[in-house]
């Protein structure tokens, strides 16, 4: 559990970052919280000859609520969303999220950022962002561009963003209505053997609107647009729990590992998916 | 003369002794971040150790290259085999009279295993080095399961002892098999079984696990080549037999080594056997002249360093249409991974696990032992047990229940009418033991009254009801566990390591000022002994426990003793200090009658000092006793107060228990909630009862770790899945249930306190009871066994077999 030797730098500006990766190209990595990356590189699974500290950098900091919006930057570690109280309005599915992340020391340290750009399909942060449908801003050498989380993740570890860019911020509407983040695992501290996130919104007695996104149950997060249709125009009935967890099932691609067989997985993923959502209704 | 004497009572809370709540000392520097561990000690000039591990289960080695690793700054030595092997040191024994690689010795036999072992300037530089070290392997078949490593024709894992037919324990029928170890009437009980009227017939698999103390296995030797004194520190359970075992493999004469156990961050085992990293390190400083650190990371600790369990025990019991029990035959396949290096005593080649008739009167059993070579890590250690005695109460608290299913009976009652009764004792059992004392339907009365066992019993089957109309997905288990621990190892007679009987020791010294040091052949990883053998020698000599310091650990300072392992401490060392005490108190009644001036048999003792019979105005406190000891010129007597006591056991202690549990179960998910524990333990006269509390805490923790997720598991390929606390399960404070500690108290009648031990006795009766109840909640719908540890998916498994998710 001895890291290989790595020259560490803890640059101020984004511009200071930016320019240390493209000097050390390949050789270079941003670190966050660092709770993947430095466990990784004890077990010498990662080398990072260059590790750059974006601990310092204050404009990746800060919880903005504006209007309907809200912009979150990608070093507020999961402690800050927890205690947020503009956050508990806009947004409170990630408070009910970050809490069921690992332990409040690990929360002190681990960011929304690293969460999700990490690409760790264990992470819960990915499926939360897609469910709310965020917008993920990146900087490099070129400028700036945003990617949506719907579109950010394409395999295991694997996400839009660039080796040579910088994820700054996170941006997503305010959700109203009702909202569950349900998660099974193991023990304090363990990935997810199945999470379900659910937000939506209630008219007249009916579910009219639906977003759904599963937790570790392929190598990236699943964004569920037909689970989320089976419940459109439903009073979230069992039937319609059924048919959500039936397309659910369709869309997600579980792998078998210490936390159980793909059947099991599938079971539990229908089961915490069920409960989410009856969460949810019972809050819209 | 004395009105400022403080009456009797008082003296007896200053003397804190026997059965009180004396607050542990030794916290004061660990809640302090104080302690003093291995991974703390450094020297001048100290290099480190650190192993390249093999990556296969089983693989030929066809080359070392070394020449990278050498070639790095700082890197002072690569050892492999062939350095070792001029010293005959390149494989050593094991404690179970087998051996093992020190070195990979031409092959690899389990992942993990040390193929070279690095010094370096630094522990960095040691670790880049490991990575420059280029090894060709060629893979060999792996066989991971001890029922394929039988069949005919399968690969040879151990080609060392090709050819020999019988090892240290008999015959060996196949070149995978160890031996085969037997105990009991092997014809007599399979006669009871044929004509029983009731036989009830199933495996129990305890599985692979590991003791995962949190500070991991390492040690620092260090040579001193002027004076040829050898010095080892490290994390020892048994501190003098490491001594003794490094003096027969260096050829160093025993008085030039010095063996330290400084704090030990608990060890449940994984400290008592003698592991590569040691004589590696001493090698490397014998050859440098330098100290060498060596401390394995977690993932080396779970991977290589000696696991436990791995039992599987195929039973069979039978009984009277009305529950009598008749007899019992049990036959068990052990998986010892790629060596046996079983941490036994060396005639049990599967320790004490005939204790396995229980707590019941049996009266024909039967039970034999094949251990098994595989391509996993070696081990077998007593993980917060006496020898295998987990695994034994595991076995019949499993068999009792399926028994009770096979007779459609309550389990406590069937429990019931087989106990051994109080009348009994002391009580033989069909498989040889001396049950020493036990009242055993006491203790049980008391758990099923404490617990409202017929309201749970009711509230179950009302659950059960709820559940087939379909108004709940969860069900309730009431685990149930009554055991009896054997522990204390153990008269010399039958129990040795290595040669070395199985004593324990204590030597007082009482100082002039009326103050005493106390040093033992045990060492405690968290035990609390500086606590609690202080209370013992404080009721026998009369003088306060904070005024007493206890040593251990240090073999320059410390009586020859066998080490802490098997709840030994206090049945022999206990037994040792307070004879000892009662040494040190004879000769302080000749004192006292002298500067009392009355005859030896006209003083006795009363608390804290010698009183004139019939006269109790006229005394002398041990503290003057003491300060004469030295000061006055005795006629007849040698000046000081110093005594020694080697105790050798007469028997074994037999502390027992009754736990019970009760568990709601999610049959969708799998998830399991504690709801309620209750732990009776009855483990003799009680020295510190919050020291026994925290104890048993610990104890159920462990217990409940074991039955309900942790294991050590391996794919196809040998490959250890369980390598991080990740996938490893140790319970944090948010897993971990509430419990309720009770006790009865059965002294027992050959210790000098009637003490038992109790700090293994949770492990023993904790998982049969974990495990049991989530048997039990299944029981309604057809559930005879199922494997642990319950997880999750488990769990799941059993429900969905059981056709429970529609």
């Amino acid at each position: 559990m001895i890291p290989a030797a790595f020259e560490y730098y803890r640059p101020e500006s984004l511009q200071d970052a930016l320019s240390l990766l493209q000097t050390h190209g390949d050789d270079a990595r941003v670190m966050a919280g660092g709770h993947s990356l430095i466990p990784m590189m004890k077990l010498r699974m990662a080398e990072v000859p260059h590790l750059i500290d974006l601990q310092a950098i204050a404009d990746l900091r800060g919880i903005r609520v504006d209007g309907d919006t809200v912009s979150i930057g990608a070093m507020v570690t999961q402690h800050e969303v927890i205690e947020s109280t503009d956050l508990l309005r806009a947004a409170p599915i990630l408070r009910e999220a970050a809490l069921q992340i690992a332990d409040p020391q690990v929360r002190y340290m681990g960011t929304i950022g690293g969460n999700v750009a990490n690409g760790d399909p264990g992470n819960d942060m990915p499926g939360i962002m897609q469910c709310l449908g965020a917008e993920f801003s990146l900087i490099g050498p070129d400028g700036t561009r945003t990617v949506a989380a719907r579109n950010f993740f394409e395999a295991a570890y694997m996400t839009a963003r660039t080796d040579e860019e910088i994820l700054t911020r996170i941006t997503f509407p305010a959700h109203a209505g009702g909202f569950a983040y349900e998660k099974q695992k193991r023990k304090i501290g363990d990935y997810a053997t199945a999470a379900a996130a659910v937000l939506l919104t209630k008219e007249g007695g009916t579910c009219a609107t639906a977003s759904i996104a599963m937790t570790n149950l392929s190598d990236v997060p699943v964004w569920s647009e037909a689970a989320a249709a089976a419940l459109d125009g439903t009073a979230c009935d069992s039937g319609a729990i059924a048919k959500a967890m039936a397309a659910m099932d369709g869309d997600i691609d579980p792998g078998e590992d210490n936390r159980g067989p793909v059947a099991f997985k599938r079971h539990v993923a229908g089961i915490t998916l069920s409960r989410a959502i009856t969460r949810a209704w019972s809050r819209a | 003369m004395n009105d400022l004497s403080p009456d009797r009572d008082d003296r007896i809370a200053n003397l804190k002794g026997l059965g009180c709540s004396r607050k542990r000392v030794e916290d004061a520097r660990f809640t302090q971040g104080k302690g003093n561990y291995v991974d703390d000690i450094k020297m001048p000039g100290m290099l480190h150790g650190d192993f390249v591990r093999s990556p296969y289960a089983h693989a030929r080695v066809v080359s070392i290259n070394i020449d990278a690793a050498m070639a790095l700054d700082g890197v002072v030595a690569v050892l492999t085999a062939k350095d070792l092997e001029p010293l005959g040191l390149h494989w050593m024994p094991t404690l179970a009279g087998d051996k093992q690689m020190v070195l990979a010795d031409g092959k690899v036999l389990f992942q993990g295993q040390e193929v070279a072992y690095v010094v370096a300037r630094d522990r960095y530089v040691a670790a880049d080095a490991v990575e420059l070290v280029e090894v060709d392997y060629e893979e060999l078949p792996v066989i991971v399961d001890p029922f394929k490593a039988l069949e005919p024709g399968a690969t040879v894992l151990r080609e060392d002892l090709e050819g020999q037919t019988s090892g240290a324990h008999g015959e060996r029928r196949h070149p995978n098999h160890i031996f085969l170890w037997e105990e009991g009437d092997k014809a007599a009980t399979e006669a009871v079984l044929d004509e029983a009227e009731v036989v009830a017939e199933e495996t129990i698999y305890y599985h692979r696990t590991h003791p995962c103390p949190l500070e991991t296995c390492g040690c620092v030797a260090s040579m001193d080549k002027v004076n040829g004194k050898l010095t080892l520190y490290g994390t020892f359970q048994a501190p003098h037999v490491v001594r003794t075992v490094a003096s027969l493999l260096s050829g160093i004469e025993e008085h030039n080594i010095r063996v330290v156990s400084p704090d030990i961050g608990g060890g449940f085992g994984n400290k008592v056997g003698v592991y590569p990293g040691y004589v590696c390190s001493i090698v490397a400083s014998i050859v440098t002249g330098k100290p060498v650190k060596w401390v394995e990371d977690r993932m080396e600790n779970l991977m290589a360093t000696a696991f436990a369990r791995d039992y599987w025990m195929k039973g069979r019991i039978s009984a009277t249409k009305e529950g009598k029990i008749t007899g019992l035959h049990c036959h068990v396949t052990a998986d010892h991974g790629a060596f046996d290096a079983c941490a036994d005593p060396t005639k049990f080649p599967a320790g004490f696990f005939h204790i396995c008739t229980g707590s019941y009167d049996i009266p024909v059993a039967y039970v034999g032992v094949d251990g098994v070579y595989t391509n996993k890590a070696p081990g077998g250690v007593a993980y917060r047990c006496s020898f295998r005695v987990t695994e034994a109460a595991y076995f019949i608290e499993r068999m009792i229940e399926v028994l009770a299913q096979e007779l459609n009976m309550d389990a406590a009652e069937l429990r019931r009418i087989n106990f051994i009764r109080k009348d009994q004792f002391p009580y033989h059992s069909a498989l040889g033991w001396e049950y020493d004392s036990g009242d055993y339907h006491t203790a049980w009365d008391k758990a099923l009254t404490a617990v409202n066992y017929d309201g749970l019993r009711a509230e179950q089957a009302e659950r059960v009801e709820a559940f087939k109309r379909g108004e709940t997905r969860k069900l309730m288990g009431i685990g149930l566990s009554f055991f009896t621990e054997i522990v204390g190892a153990g008269p010399v007679k039958n129990c040795d390591i290595l040669g070395m009987g199985m004593f324990d020791s204590c030597e007082i010294r009482i100082h002039p000022t009326g103050s005493a040091t106390a040093r033992l052949g045990t060492i405690s990883q968290g035990q609390g002994h500086a606590t609690t053998f202080a209370q013992i020698l404080a009721s026998e000599i009369g003088i306060s426990a904070d005024s007493i310091t206890i040593e251990e650990g240090d073999t320059d300072t410390a009586p020859y003793g066998l080490g802490t392992y098997g709840s030994r401490s206090t049945p022999v060392a206990g037994a040792a200090t307070a004879l000892a005490g009662r040494k040190i108190r004879a000769k302080a009644q000749m004192i006292a009658a002298y500067l009392l001036e009355v005859h030896d048999n006209d003083v006795e003792f009363d608390v804290d000092r010698f009183v004139v019979k019939g006269a109790p105005e006229r005394f002398k406190t041990m503290k003057e006793i003491a300060y004469a000891a030295y000061n006055q010129a005795i006629p007849g007597l040698e000046p000081g107060l110093e005594a020694v006591s080697y105790y050798d056991p007469p028997n074994m202690t037999y502390p027992f228990g009754a736990y019970i549990c009760v568990m709601d179960l999610d049959v969708d998910t799998g998830q399991t909630e504690i709801r309620q524990v209750y732990a009776l333990d009855d483990c003799g006269t009680r020295i510190n009862p919050m020291v026994i509390e925290g104890q048993v805490h610990g104890g159920l923790t462990e217990a409940y770790a074991i039955a309900m997720g942790q294991e050590i598991a391996y794919d196809e390929m040998g490959n250890c899945k369980t390598g991080t606390l990740m996938d490893f399960f140790l319970p944090t404070a948010v897993e971990t249930p509430h419990y309720t500690t009770d006790f009865t108290e059965t002294p027992s009648p050959h210790h000098p306190i009637g003490a038992k031990g109790v700090g293994e006795s949770p492990n023993v009766g904790g998982v049969p009871m974990f495990s049991n109840a989530v048997h039990d909640a299944f029981r309604a719908f057809g559930l005879r066994q199922s494997h642990m540890p319950h997880d999750h998916w488990r769990i799941w498994r059993i429900a969905e077999g059981l056709g429970l998710h529609g």
